[in-house]
C-alpha cells in the first residue's frame, strides 16, 4: 500500500479519521476556551476584588492551575469526576461506575487550566483601561451594571485580544492530553491509527503537521481579528 | 481526612520526586545548549540557516508536546535502520526519549526567548562597543550577552517552570515519575483527590523553589536597576548634594551615583 492511499480518504485510507479527530480537537478547544473565559472573567474579578478572601480565593486558583501539571488536571477532572458522577448515581439506584463523558471532562479540564490564564489577562486588560474613563462614568451616574456593560466590558474584550491568542495556542496544545481519556481528538486519533497500521512514524507526523496547520490558522484569524480591533484604538481619547 | 493514606501517598509520591527533579534538569540544560544553537542560526543573517531555525523553532512550538514524544519513542522504532544504529541503545529507553524530546522542544522555546533578549540589546551600546573597538567575540561577552540575559531572564523562568510541569508527560512513555506514579495511585485507590492534594503539593513547592531561586539571579544580575538607598529623613545628605528621592527601576544614566551600589563582578 503506497502512503498515499494510507492517508488518503478511500476505504483503507485513515485521512477522513485524522481530519474528524482534528474537528474534535477544535470543538474541545472551543469549548475549553468558552468554560475558561466564564470561570477565567469570575477570577480576574475575585482577584481584583477588595474582599481579601477573595483575592486569596484568585491567587490560589492560578497558582495552583498554573503550577501544577496540565496532564494531573486533566486526571483530576476525569477519574474524581466520574467518582462523583457514580456516587450521584447510587444515590439515584443506578449501580457501578458511571464515567464521565469525555468530551465534558475534557472541555472541563482544559478549560479550568485556561481560566487561570485568561483571568491574568482579563486582569491585566482591566488595569489598562484609563481610570478616569470609570472616573467619568460614575460622575454622570452610570450604575455599576451600566458601568461594566458600557465602559469596561467593551475595552477589556479589546485589550484582551492579544492575550487570549496565546491562550488559545496553549489550549489548542493542552487538548492532545484529553487522548488520555480516550476522547477521539487528532492525538487519540493518530495513536488509532499508527497502533493499527504499525507505522507510527508516519501518522505522527500527519498528526503533528495537522496540529501546525490548526495553530498557523488560528493565529491567521486572531491576526486578523487583532487589526480589526486595533483600528478601533486610533485617536482614542486620552489614550495618545 | 485518611492522614495514614496520605502520608503513604506522599511517600510514595516523593520517592519519585527525584526523577522528575532529574527529568527536568537535564532537559532544561540540553535544551539550553540546544537553543544556543538555534538562536546564533536563527541571527546569523544567512537566508537559510536562519530559515531552518525559524521552521524549527515553528515545528516545535506549533505541535503538541506529546506528539513529538510519541514521534521519537514510538516512531523512531517503526525504521529498522534506526533500530540497527549506534542511537537505539539510548533512544530504546524511554527515559532517554522523554528527556530528547522534552529538551528538543523546549530548546525551540528558549530560542525565541534569547532573541527576544538580543532585540531587547540597545543599538547605541552595540555601536560603542563597536566604536572603541572591540573585537566580536568581547563585544557579545561584554555587552550583548550580558544584557540578552538579563532581559531574557523573566521569560526563561516563566519557560523552566513551563518545564517543570512538561516532565509530566514523560509518565505516557512509561517514565514512572510523580505524575505518572500519581496517576497509577489513583487507578489502584481511586482516591483522586487525595492523591492529587499530595502530587499538586511536590509540583506547587519544586515550582515555587525554581521560581524563587530565578528571582534571586534577577536581582543579582540587576544591580543597576535597583532603587537606591533611601535618603529620606536622613539630615545632611540632601545638602551634600545626593538625591533623595528613591528611583525604582531607574534607567541606568543614574547608575553612576555616588550612592550606588557596588556592581556584582560578571
Amino acid at each position: 500500500m503506497s502512503l498515499l492511499t494510507i492517508l488518503g480518504f478511500g476505504q483503507t485510507g485513515w485521512g477522513g479519521l485524522l481530519l474528524a479527530g482534528a474537528m474534535m480537537t477544535l470543538a474541545v478547544t472551543i469549548s475549553a476556551l468558552i468554560v475558561g473565559a466564564i470561570v477565567g472573567s469570575l477570577v480576574a474579578w475575585a482577584k481584583l476584588s477588595r474582599n481579601l478572601g477573595w483575592r486569596l480565593f484568585g491567587d490560589a486558583y492560578t497558582t495552583v492551575f498554573r503550577g501544577v501539571p496540565e496532564l494531573l488536571i486533566i486526571y483530576l477532572i476525569y477519574f474524581g469526576g466520574s467518582l462523583w458522577v457514580s456516587w450521584i448515581g447510587t444515590l439515584l439506584g443506578a449501580q457501578g461506575f458511571i464515567g464521565l463523558p469525555a468530551f465534558g471532562a475534557g472541555a472541563i479540564g482544559v478549560g479550568l487550566i485556561s481560566a487561570s490564564y485568561q483571568a491574568e489577562v482579563y486582569r491585566g486588560s482591566f488595569l489598562a483601561i484609563v481610570p478616569g474613563e470609570i472616573e467619568a462614568a460614575r460622575a454622570i451616574g452610570m450604575s455599576r451594571m451600566q458601568r461594566f456593560r458600557r465602559v469596561i466590558a467593551p475595552q477589556v474584550m479589546r485589550f484582551s485580544l492579544p492575550g487570549l491568542g496565546n491562550v488559545w495556542q496553549l489550549s489548542l496544545k493542552d487538548s492532545a492530553l484529553i487522548s488520555v481519556t480516550g476522547l477521539a481528538e487528532l492525538m487519540r486519533q493518530s495513536e488509532v491509527a499508527a497502533g493499527s497500521t504499525h507505522l507510527y512514524f508516519v501518522f505522527y507526523i500527519a498528526g503533528g503537521v495537522l496540529y501546525l496547520v490548526l495553530t498557523t490558522l488560528s493565529d491567521r484569524v486572531f491576526g486578523v481579528a487583532e487589526r480589526r480591533v486595533a483600528r478601533s484604538f486610533r485617536g482614542g481619547l486620552g489614550r495618545g | 481526612m485518611d492522614f495514614a493514606f496520605l502520608a503513604d501517598t506522599m511517600g510514595q509520591l516523593l520517592a519519585v520526586t527525584p526523577l522528575t527533579i532529574e527529568l527536568w534538569l537535564l532537559c532544561i540544560t540540553i535544551g539550553c545548549v540546544i537553543s544556543i544553537f538555534v538562536t546564533w542560526a536563527r541571527v546569523s543573517g544567512v537566508p537559510v540557516v536562519s530559515q531552518l531555525a525559524a521552521a524549527y523553532v515553528f515545528v516545535f512550538r506549533g505541535s503538541p508536546l506529546l506528539i513529538q514524544m510519541f514521534l521519537l519513542y514510538y516512531g523512531l522504532s517503526q525504521f529498522v535502520w534506526v533500530r540497527q544504529s549506534f542511537a537505539w541503545p539510548i533512544l530504546r529507553d524511554p527515559f532517554n526519549s522523554a528527556v530528547i524530546s522534552l529538551a528538543l522542544c523546549t530548546g525551540g522555546y528558549q530560542a525565541e526567548i534569547w532573541r527576544g533578549g538580543l532585540q531587547a540589546v540597545p543599538a547605541r551600546e552595540i555601536e560603542a562597543g563597536r566604536a572603541i573597538g572591540m573585537s566580536r567575540l568581547l563585544l557579545l561577552r561584554r555587552i550583548i550577552a550580558p544584557n540578552a540575559l538579563r532581559q531574557a531572564l523573566p521569560a526563561y523562568s516563566t519557560e523552566i517552570v513551563l518545564m517543570m510541569k512538561s516532565t509530566a508527560l514523560a509518565s505516557l512513555v512509561t517514565v514512572w515519575e510523580v505524575t505518572g506514579t500519581a496517576q497509577r495511585l489513583i487507578s489502584q485507590t481511586y482516591r483522586t483527590f487525595e492523591v492529587f492534594i499530595c502530587a499538586a503539593i511536590i509540583y506547587l513547592v519544586l515550582n515555587f523553589l525554581v521560581i524563587r531561586l530565578m528571582r534571586l539571579l534577577e536581582y543579582m544580575v540587576s544591580p543597576h536597576l535597583r532603587g537606591r538607598p533611601s535618603t529620606v529623613g536622613v539630615p545632611g545628605l540632601a545638602e551634600a548634594g545626593i538625591p533623595k528621592a528613591i528611583v525604582p527601576g531607574a534607567p541606568p544614566e543614574h547608575a553612576a551615583s555616588p550612592v550606588n551600589l557596588p556592581e556584582v563582578p560578571r
